[in-house]
């Protein structure tokens, strides 16, 4: 699915009417089967721009199309076909506590399952080796029939993303999908998600604070910072005086390390550092 | 989906993929189900004899009857005293049920014992506040339509019995709740007090009460709306009140007047509620 | 009253100010700007007019000749009539009363839940028009006691415990309703919102995300009620819905005090498996 942004404007459900709107003039445009990772300090908007393109928040001013098309001017049944072709992984994963791991994974399933498929799943699983083949991706294949109050944080983010690889939708956004994961488990994850996605031609939009996961994995990033695009650049050509522009007021957020000069050019791989957000 | 390679092709045929818990949860619903059985036996449920055309007469009767409601002004008095009889019934028993329950619960908190301050509780104070415990118990199981039948042949037919009964029922019900809210949270700054030397009263008033007595007012008062509804039930075996005059109607198959005092007894319990949430929401 | 800045000596004013400045004091004990206090003096108006119109005979349970008759009543139920007949009588009695409480316990969870449903707003984009009137249908069914729901169904259901059991059923359904709304209200809405975000219908987002999180509740809330409802069931049979109630207000009607003995002791046995029972499984369900 493409996506095209156009002056678009958004403001927080909670916000005050004084306060600035998150999203100030976003224009943005996505092919089908692109990958972008989208990065900036907290406050920046990140969110709100995911919760926009999931249809969960109207924007107020601005042209927003999904697939050509206006999402906010279809009927309701019309919506809810489209809601099933995306999915959203939010930051903190949406999984009833006493549920089973297989049945929060399946459960990404429901759009394209039938109502007596999906109430039948409820007693006894339906595809179960589906979701083994999903949380084996990201090393999690012994915790099939586990609870999930019982995982840790890390296991239960995995879980949330697992999700995303059985969903019927041709458009992913992620939300901080590696915030409670350590680096081995980060780079799993993202080779898994940036693997398969390419694999499906499903377009993908993530939102990290790991900045160098992100020039890593992905061939386009955007910077995001107080509600506006500060850059739009594959990723190669973004350097770190644009990051220490973009992180300005929120050097903590950036490990020190990414903001000294390069001594050694040749240096084909950087070395991962672990970036300290909260 | 990508096919399971021939290394986890036994996994498949394994029963790795089979659900661990499926067994479980088909024995238990067979066991539900199989003890539903003899409860609908044992109970005689055959909800289908409320379709029978006599039985349908009848219920269309009774209820065609409760339209038009009675509402003229000597049974509008008549149901005002009623009410206000059923609220003081409540209210009355509910304080005597108090004056009946601070003190045992006050023996049968543990946390205000001088012995458990260092260490185990003496054997004679731990049997005085089992016995206490265990007669609350047996105050609560107890129901008030019992106490109230007992009563009605001791001291006659009458609002006595009835308050009587809640207190003692009540009684039990709050003197427990009581001492567990006191039991509950921490004991420490109690235990400092009686440690420095202070009487169990004195701990009381100024180390338990302030921390807990938003919670106690807040369960007196919501036992005091269970209580009215109580009042309305003991005037089916001779309490008076709301409950009586329902009877009565009942008996005489008026259903204009039995409309009229239900519907009554909804906004009373209706306001009561309202009452109750205002208050428990003021003292938390 | 701040201390003077300067290094000028205190007037000699201050040295004859009391200890005690008026504003120091404690308050008043009645303040007639002060909503508790009002409401204290009601409350007490209250407590003294139930008193005073009730017209309570305190004669007849606090004087000597009423401790007496107390007395020789409580005599006459000593000693218990222990015989295999009636005891046969009142362990059928007692499992009809444990059937009614049971079986009305679990209808009134399943039409609890039915109504809970309409009840509550699922969802900020939930429109949920329903749920006024359903919660005033709920606020109905509570607020009408078991006994008198036992009296109104005596005349379509006749006698016996069919009507205990719809009695039971009906009044709990009201509680269990109103617990059940405020149970799925106050969950946390993350993975409901989730499956709502993939256009998921609502009666799937509610078995996947809603009743995974909210069912230990629900099932604490009616083994809760279960321990309340079988003490009502005991009753029930006063007005003729069968069950011990029935039998005890038969033999008391014939003053036939030791086997009414029996048919209390019978009672509080069942009330205390019942509170050990329920007590046990809420433990196993919430380990």
């Amino acid at each position: 699915m493409n996506i095209e942004l156009s002056g678009l404007q958004a403001r927080h459900p909670s916000a005050s009417a004084h306060a600035p709107a998150a999203l100030q003039g976003i224009s943005l445009q996505l092919g089908v089967g692109e990958q972008v990772a989208i990065i900036g300090p907290s406050g920046a908007g990140k969110t709100t721009l995911l919760q926009v393109l999931a249809c969960a928040q109207r924007p107020t001013h601005g042209e927003f199309r999904l697939g050509g098309q206006d999402p906010w001017r279809f009927s309701t049944s019309e919506l809810r076909c489209l809601r099933g072709r995306l999915f959203l992984a939010p930051q903190v994963p949406p999984l009833p506590p006493r549920q089973r791991v297989v049945t929060s994974v399946l459960a990404g399933r429901l759009p394209a399952m039938s109502l007596a498929a999906s109430l039948r799943s409820l007693f006894y699983p339906t595809n179960i080796p589906a979701a083994y083949e999903a949380l084996n991706h990201f090393d999690l294949s012994d915790k099939l029939f586990d609870r999930v109050d019982r995982l840790s944080g890390g296991e239960r983010q995995r879980v949330g993303l697992a999700r995303a690889l059985l969903s019927p939708a041709s458009l992913w956004l992620i939300d901080e999908p590696l915030s409670a994961l350590d680096p081995m488990r980060a780079r799993l994850a993202m080779t898994a998600l940036v693997g398969l996605a390419h694999e499906r031609k499903i377009t993908m939009v993530a939102t990290l604070h790991q900045v160098d996961m992100a020039l890593t994995h992905f061939n386009r990033i955007i910077g995001l910072q107080k509600g506006q695009i500060v850059f739009d650049l594959p990723s190669a050509q973004v350097t770190r005086e644009r990051l220490a522009n973009l992180y300005e007021h929120h050097e903590h957020e950036l490990d020190s390390d990414t903001l000294q000069p390069e001594s050694d050019q040749d240096q084909a791989v950087p070395t991962p550092v672990v970036m300290h957000c909260r | 989906m990508s096919t399971p390679n021939s290394s986890q092709a036994n996994l498949v045929f394994g029963g790795k993929f089979r659900d661990p818990a499926f067994s479980s949860r088909l024995f238990w619903l067979s066991v539900a189900i199989l003890l539903l059985w003899p409860l609908t036996v044992a109970t005689e449920f055959r909800p289908w004899v409320l379709w029978e055309p006599d039985n349908r007469k009848v219920t269309r009767d009774f209820l065609a009857s409760f339209w038009p409601l009675v509402h003229d002004a000597e049974f509008m008095r008549l149901v005002a005293r009623e009410t206000w009889r059923t609220v003081a019934m409540a209210t009355a028993g509910v304080t005597l049920a108090l004056v009946l329950a601070i003190p045992m619960c006050l023996m049968a908190a543990r946390v205000l014992s001088l012995s458990a301050l260092s260490g185990r509780m003496d054997r004679w104070p731990a049997l005085l506040r089992w016995c206490v415990r265990a007669t609350l118990i047996v105050l609560r199981s107890i129901p008030e339509l019992v106490w109230a039948l007992v009563f009605v042949r001791v001291v006659g037919l009458g609002p006595t019995a009835g308050v009587l009964a809640i207190a003692l029922t009540y009684g039990g019900m709050l003197g427990k709740v009581y001492a567990e809210i006191l039991e509950s949270g921490e004991s420490h700054s109690t235990h400092t007090l009686m440690r420095n030397g202070s009487g169990r009263l004195q701990a009381l008033v100024y180390a338990l009460l302030p921390s807990h007595a938003a919670e106690l007012a807040s369960y007196t008062v919501y036992r005091w709306e269970c209580a009215i509804r109580s009042s309305v039930v003991l005037g089916f075996v001779g309490a008076g009140g709301l409950g009586q005059q329902l009877d009565n109607s009942m008996k005489m198959f008026n259903g204009g007047e039995v409309a009229t005092l239900l519907l009554v007894f909804i906004v009373l319990v209706a306001m009561a509620d309202a009452v109750s949430t205002w208050l428990r929401r003021a003292l938390s | 009253m701040k201390p003077s800045a300067t290094n000028a000596p205190l007037p000699k004013v201050f040295s004859r100010e009391a200890a005690n400045p008026p504003y120091k004091l404690p308050p008043p004990l009645f303040d007639a700007r002060c909503r508790a206090c009002w409401f204290t003096v009601a409350l007490l108006m209250l407590v003294i007019a139930s008193f005073v119109s009730l017209d309570l005979d305190w004669a007849a349970f606090a004087s000597l000749e009423a401790g007496r008759s107390m007395y020789r009543f409580l005599a006459e139920f000593f000693p218990p009539d222990l015989s295999p007949k009636f005891l046969n009588k009142v362990v059928s009695a007692a499992s009809e009363t444990l059937a009614m409480s049971a079986l009305g316990t679990v209808m009134a969870a399943l039409l609890g839940l039915a109504l809970a449903v309409p009840a509550s707003r699922m969802s900020k984009q939930d429109s949920a028009w329903l749920r006024s009137p359903t919660r005033w249908l709920l606020n109905a069914l509570r607020a009408i006691p078991e006994l008198v729901w036992a009296a109104l169904l005596l005349i379509s259901a006749g006698l016996g415990p069919m009507a205990g059991t719809l009695a039971l059923a009906l009044h709990t359904s009201g509680v269990l309703g109103r617990l059940f709304a405020e149970a799925m209200e106050n969950i946390p809405k993350g993975p409901g919102d989730a499956l709502r975000i993939q256009g998921v219908g609502p009666l799937r987002v509610f078995a996947y995300a809603t009743l995974p999180q909210v069912l230990p509740q629900l099932m604490s809330y009616t083994l809760y009620r279960w321990e309340n409802n079988i003490r009502a069931a005991a009753v029930l049979g006063v007005v003729g819905a069968g069950g011990l109630g029935q039998l005890l207000s038969f033999n008391m009607g014939l003053f036939l005090m030791n086997k009414t003995a029996t048919i209390l002791g019978a009672m509080l046995l069942m009330v205390a498996c019942v509170d050990a029972l329920s007590f046990s499984l809420r433990r196993w369900l919430n380990r």
